[in-house]
Formats: structure tokens, C-alpha cells, sequence
């Protein structure tokens, strides 16, 4: 069976900055797949490559063995493609409610004149999407607390909670998490990666993350690629990527080498 | 986790007017606008229905404006577009006011998104900057575009008749007006708790999450622009039976200062905000002109001008004091009220 998602020969350039340089990646469905490397590797990129913001020199992006390279966010979405941002990008001046609703935005029909009418469908179109979202997300996360509240009161954790949130109520076939756990305290940080885990295991949702916690990276994914200046520099198992040279390499020259890999300065 | 039934759960959480207390101040407030007329006199009912199209004028700009997140210099034009064109329907092809009206509104959107459509590429100022650019222009055209519109002089049209009744007292064009708006205010209320409502307010949070959730920009934003001029073209309209004149100068710059103003110190982003900022632009300059003429007559003049240094003082203090408008002030006061004497 062909990896729901093909990245293939990316190259992406600012200025003279090369952020991706010929990178290749493969994920597989139903797994869980960690791109790793210092900071300014260039994972960010790779991923709004991935979602359509940033336009690749070159290569292409294949989901599902649809060629998407060149089709702009929204169509993406409704292909199934789905994320986070490093920087929380939450809708803030909505209630945590509206912004799980407009995850499903694309699952939705209702058009402006159904909208302002609240005709019949648009009223029980409405309805249904409030049931779903209450089950399959809100009780999911276990966010019923705070449905109501508005996004930008809630503490960071809590932020980065409804943001997933949002990404599971698009019913995503492939998402992508861009340092989901940053910035968590351990029990936030244990929660999440559940949370992660579950949504693999429940949903059979193909998950493609960026994590700077390796204890969370080796504990949860099935594969780990590793970028250095926009380049692949290893991939394959967690335990197999913790002993390669090039990345036990990068990571010490990286002033958070030790606190960022542990295990991997008993390797070398 | 919720117990009991979901279904009429959900249906009642998610109903217009949710709480008992807010039903009960939507009573308030039908009661009122259905016993005034009997009670005002003309010049109140004149005020009222001047009311009442600001009110159907400043949600419009409320929905690009504090909805959408873009700023438009511009809305009397597209006011301008409704009312010329409902002149020279009713002018010229006879139409009914029903038809009219609609088609005023329908006339001003097309125009609309014709100017929305550099939205996609610039964003904030320079937005604001091509929106003022077509209240020039649009301007240009009322002045000179003389057999449609009459030049400067403007011109003139016949009151709205439906069933033989010809709509030309404050009295009759009060309801005229007020039916409008009504059906305008359900509309964008009924807009803003569903899905198309939703993306505008996803586009003005955050435009690179809407697309990821799937929302077309640009699509979105001229949807935003059609609504809001088509809101305009409406008020525009009602704004030519109620004059049963239409002239360049009822539709300049200043005016789409005045709507802008309106839902800023009404408060931007919430349909109430629209109702009371243009509730209060309208009063305000009229009180303080009777506070004037209280000091007498010789006062008027030099006092005049001290009423129009209030009126800016006022709007100041707003944006300082209250930036999210009387909308919000309203809020406070629930709270308190709510709050007040049984609960803690
Ligand atoms: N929009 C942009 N314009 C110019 N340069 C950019 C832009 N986005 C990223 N870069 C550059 O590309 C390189 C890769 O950045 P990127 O954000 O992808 O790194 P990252 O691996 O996500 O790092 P971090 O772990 O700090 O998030 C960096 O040198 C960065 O400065
Ligand atoms: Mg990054």
C-alpha cells in the first residue's frame, strides 16, 4: 500500500536561506511519524510546505496519491489534511465551542441565505454539528468545562488542548502536530501525548508531528526523521535514530543537546 | 459530561434568544417599537425611522467592518448605489417599492465586491485606503452622471405605495422601516450562529487558521463585501422614500465616517453594537442641539460649534474609556443586574 503521505524531493529557499533542501519523507498510514532537529531545521517549514503557505522550488506532495503540491490550504482541508501551529493559532475572539465548530467548516453545506434565514437544514445542520462536536471532541479531550469560555482567557496548556481539538472536529486523515507538547508542564505534557496516542489507536488518524521533547518523540511514534539545515540526515525506529552518528552530531552541536536527547550522549 | 436528552438540549443552547431574561428584554423592546408611534409625535417619528436606517446601515458595516475585520471608507457610497438605484427603478420602470428595495440592495452588492476584490492581496490601511478610494469615485459619479442621477441637484422620487396605501407620513414609513430592520437584524443574527457567519469571524481572527479549516479567503471576504453593501443599498433605499430625494451630499465621506463611528461606539462585532452606536450617533447631536437651545437663541451659534467639539469629545472618550463599545457597557450592567440581589 502506497504512505498516505508523500513528500518527495523538497526544496524550499528564502533568499539565501535554504529552509528544506531535497527532502524526502514517507508516512505511512496509521502511523505515527516524528520529525526531529535543532531549531531553524527547518520543520516548520516542511510543514506549511506541507499545508500549502509556502510554495516548494521544487518537489512535489502526494496525499493519498493525489498530487497537491499546488493546490492552495482550503482544498487541502477537504482532502483531510489537518494542524497545528507552533504558535498557537486559535481563533481568539470566539468561545472555545466556536472554534471546535469551525473545524467541521468544510463537512458543512449551509449557504448565506440558509445561513440568515436558519432555514429547516441550516438550523438542524446546526444541531448535529453540536452533537458530534460534544462527543467526539469535547468529551474526547475532556474540554466540557471550558466550552463556553473564550479562547484567549484560557491558560497555554489548555490553548493548545482546543487547537487539537479544532484539527480532530475537521475529521482529519492525516494531522499534523507542530510541537504539540512545547511549553507543558509533565502532567499537560502526558495528557497530550494520551490524547495523541488515542487518536491513532480510536480514530485510526494518521499522525505527522514536530517535537523537541524526546521522551514524548521516543515514547509514541513508530518512525523519526531528522532534519539539519533543511536536509534529512537520518530516519527509521526511534531507538535506531538515537544511535546515528549524524544526528547524535547534530544535537551536540546544539547548545540544548543533552536536555534534548537523552540517552543519546551514553551512545557516543 | 452532560446527562438527560442532547437533542433538545443542544437545540435549546443553541436557539436565538436563549435565556428567559433575554426574552424578556426582547419583549421590552417589541413593546416599545409597536406602542411609540402612538405615542411620538411627528419629529419623533421622523428621529425614529432615521434611527432605524442607521441601524440597518451600521450593521452593515458591521459585518465587513467588526465581523470581518475589514475596514471600509466607503459605505455611503454603496448607500448612495441602493438609493440611486431605487430612484431610478421607481422613476423610470415603475416599479413597486418592494421591488425596489431589493433590488437597491442587490445593486449596491454587485458594486461591492467589485471593490472587495483587491481584499485578497491588501489587508488593514491599505484596504481602507481602496475602499476610500471608491467612495471618491462612486461620489464622482452621483455628481456627473446626470441623467441617471440628476447631477448635483439630485432627484427626486414618488412615495412608496403598496395596496393603495402611499407610505408618506413618519407614521407609515416608520413601519416600513422598522419591518426592515427587523428582518435585516434577524438576518445577520441568524448569520453570525451558523457556518458562513462563522468564517467571516475565523477570516478576521486568524486568516491563516480559517484556510486550514477549509474557508476560502477570498470568497469569504467578498461574500463579506456583497452583504454589507447589499445592507447599505437597503438603508440607501429606505433613506430615498423616507426623502423621496436623492442627492450626492446625502451620501459623502463624512456619512461613511458617521457609520464607521457608529459601530465602533456601538461596538464592533456584536449585532447589538450596530443597534446601539447608531442609536447613539443619531441622538447625541440632536440632545446636545436642544441642550443648546436652552442657553437662547443668541447662544445657538457660538454653541454650535461647542456641540460638535462634545460630539468628537464623546466618541474619544469611547475609544479610550470603552473600546469595545456600548455593546459591551450593556454587557456590564446585565452582569451587575444579574448579579444583584439574590446571587453571589
Ligand atoms: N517566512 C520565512 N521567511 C524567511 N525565512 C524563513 C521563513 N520561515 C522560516 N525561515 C527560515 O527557515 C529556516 C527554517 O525555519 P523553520 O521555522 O522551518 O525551523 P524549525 O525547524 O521549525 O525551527 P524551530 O525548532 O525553532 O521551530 C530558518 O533559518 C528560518 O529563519
Ligand atoms: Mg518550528
Amino acid at each position: 500500500m502506497a504512505p498516505l503521505l508523500e513528500v518527495q524531493g523538497l526544496s524550499l529557499a528564502f533568499g539565501g536561506v535554504q529552509a528544506l533542501d531535497n527532502v524526502s519523507l514517507d508516512v505511512e498510514e496509521g502511523s505515527i511519524t516524528a520529525v526531529i532537529g535543532p531549531n531553524g531545521a527547518g520543520k516548520t517549514s516542511l510543514f506549511n510546505t506541507i499545508s500549502g503557505f509556502y510554495r516548494p522550488q521544487t518537489g512535489r506532495i502526494l496525499l493519498e496519491g493525489t498530487d497537491i503540491t499546488h493546490r492552495p490550504p482550503p482544498k487541502r482541508a477537504a482532502l483531510g489534511l489537518a494542524r497545528t501551529f507552533q504558535n498557537i493559532a486559535l481563533f481568539r475572539g470566539m468561545t472555545v465551542l466556536d472554534n471546535i465548530k469551525l473545524g467541521q467548516h468544510v463537512h458543512m453545506k449551509t449557504g448565506l441565505l440558509a445561513a440568515g434565514l436558519y432555514l429547516g437544514w441550516a438550523q438542524r445542520e446546526e444541531i448535529a454539528l453540536r452533537e458530534e462536536i460534544e462527543h467526539d471532541v469535547i468529551d474526547f479531550l475532556e474540554i466540557d468545562h471550558i466550552r463556553n469560555a473564550p479562547v484567549a482567557a484560557l491558560p497555554y496548556g489548555l490553548q493548545k488542548r482546543v487547537e487539537l481539538a479544532r484539527a480532530l472536529a475537521m475529521k482529519p486523515r492525516l494531522l499534523l502536530l507542530d510541537e504539540p507538547v512545547a511549553g507543558m508542564n509533565r502532567e499537560e505534557t502526558e495528557d497530550m501525548a494520551r490524547f495523541i496516542l488515542d487518536v491513532r489507536e480510536e480514530r485510526g488518524i494518521t499522525v505527522l508531528l514536530v517535537e523537541h521533547d524526546m521522551d514524548v518523540v521516543m515514547d509514541i511514534s513508530d518512525h523519526v526523521a531528522v532534519l539539519n539545515f533543511g536536509r534529512e540526515i537520518g530516519a527509521g525506529s526511534p531507538a535506531a535514530v538515537r544511535d546515528m552518528p549524524a544526528v547524535i552530531e547534530a544535537y551536540l552541536g546544539h547548545a540544548d543537546a543533552e536536555a534534548d536527547m537523552p540517552g543519546a550522549s551514553g551512545a557516543s | 459530561m452532560l446527562i438527560g436528552n442532547f437533542k433538545e438540549r443542544y437545540e435549546a443552547d443553541e436557539a436565538i434568544f436563549r435565556t428567559t431574561r433575554s426574552r424578556v428584554w426582547l419583549g421590552i423592546a417589541v413593546a416599545l417599537i409597536v406602542a411609540f408611534p402612538f405615542v411620538g409625535n411627528s419629529y419623533h417619528l421622523y428621529m425614529a425611522g432615521l434611527i432605524g436606517i442607521n441601524i440597518i446601515a451600521a450593521t452593515g458595516i458591521n459585518i465587513l467592518t467588526g465581523y470581518t475585520g475589514l475596514i471600509s471608507l466607503g459605505h455611503a457610497a454603496f448607500m448612495g448605489v441602493g438609493a440611486y438605484t431605487v430612484a431610478w427603478l421607481s422613476n423610470n420602470v415603475g416599479l413597486p417599492f418592494y421591488i425596489c428595495l431589493p433590488l437597491g440592495g442587490l445593486v449596491a452588492a454587485a458594486v461591492g465586491v467589485v471593490v472587495g476584490i483587491p481584499s485578497l492581496r491588501i489587508k488593514g490601511l491599505y484596504l481602507a485606503i481602496a475602499t476610500l478610494a471608491a467612495q471618491f469615485i462612486l461620489g464622482f459619479v452621483f455628481n456627473e452622471w446626470e441623467p441617471v442621477t440628476g447631477g448635483g441637484r439630485g432627484t427626486s422620487l414618488a412615495a412608496a405605495e403598496i395596496g393603495g396605501i402611499v407610505l408618506d407620513t413618519e407614521f407609515e414609513l416608520y413601519w416600513l422601516i422598522v419591518v426592515v430592520m427587523v428582518l435585516a437584524l434577524l438576518f445577520a443574527r441568524n448569520l453570525f450562529r451558523t457556518r458562513v457567519g462563522r468564517a467571516f469571524i475565523a477570516v478576521r481572527d486568524r486568516d491563516i487558521s480559517a484556510e486550514v479549516m477549509g474557508i476560502n479567503l477570498l470568497r469569504t471576504k467578498l461574500t463579506a463585501f456583497a452583504l454589507s453593501s447589499f445592507y447599505a443599498g437597503l438603508a440607501g433605499g429606505l433613506m430615498a422614500y423616507f426623502f423621496k430625494v436623492v442627492s450626492p451630499e446625502q451620501y459623502t465621506f463624512s456619512v461613511s465616517i458617521f457609520m464607521l463611528a457608529a459601530v465602533v461606539v456601538g461596538g464592533m462585532g456584536t449585532i447589538l453594537g450596530g443597534i446601539l452606536g447608531a442609536i447613539f450617533m443619531t441622538l447625541i447631536p440632536e440632545i446636545l442641539g436642544e441642550i443648546t437651545q436652552i442657553f437662547g437663541a443668541g447662544a445657538v451659534a457660538m454653541l454650535s460649534s461647542a456641540r460638535e467639539v462634545v460630539f468628537g469629545l464623546l466618541i474619544v472618550g469611547f475609544l479610550v474609556f470603552e473600546p469595545r463599545g456600548l455593546a459591551q457597557i450593556w454587557k456590564r450592567i446585565k452582569r451587575v443586574y444579574e448579579i444583584w440581589p439574590f446571587r453571589t
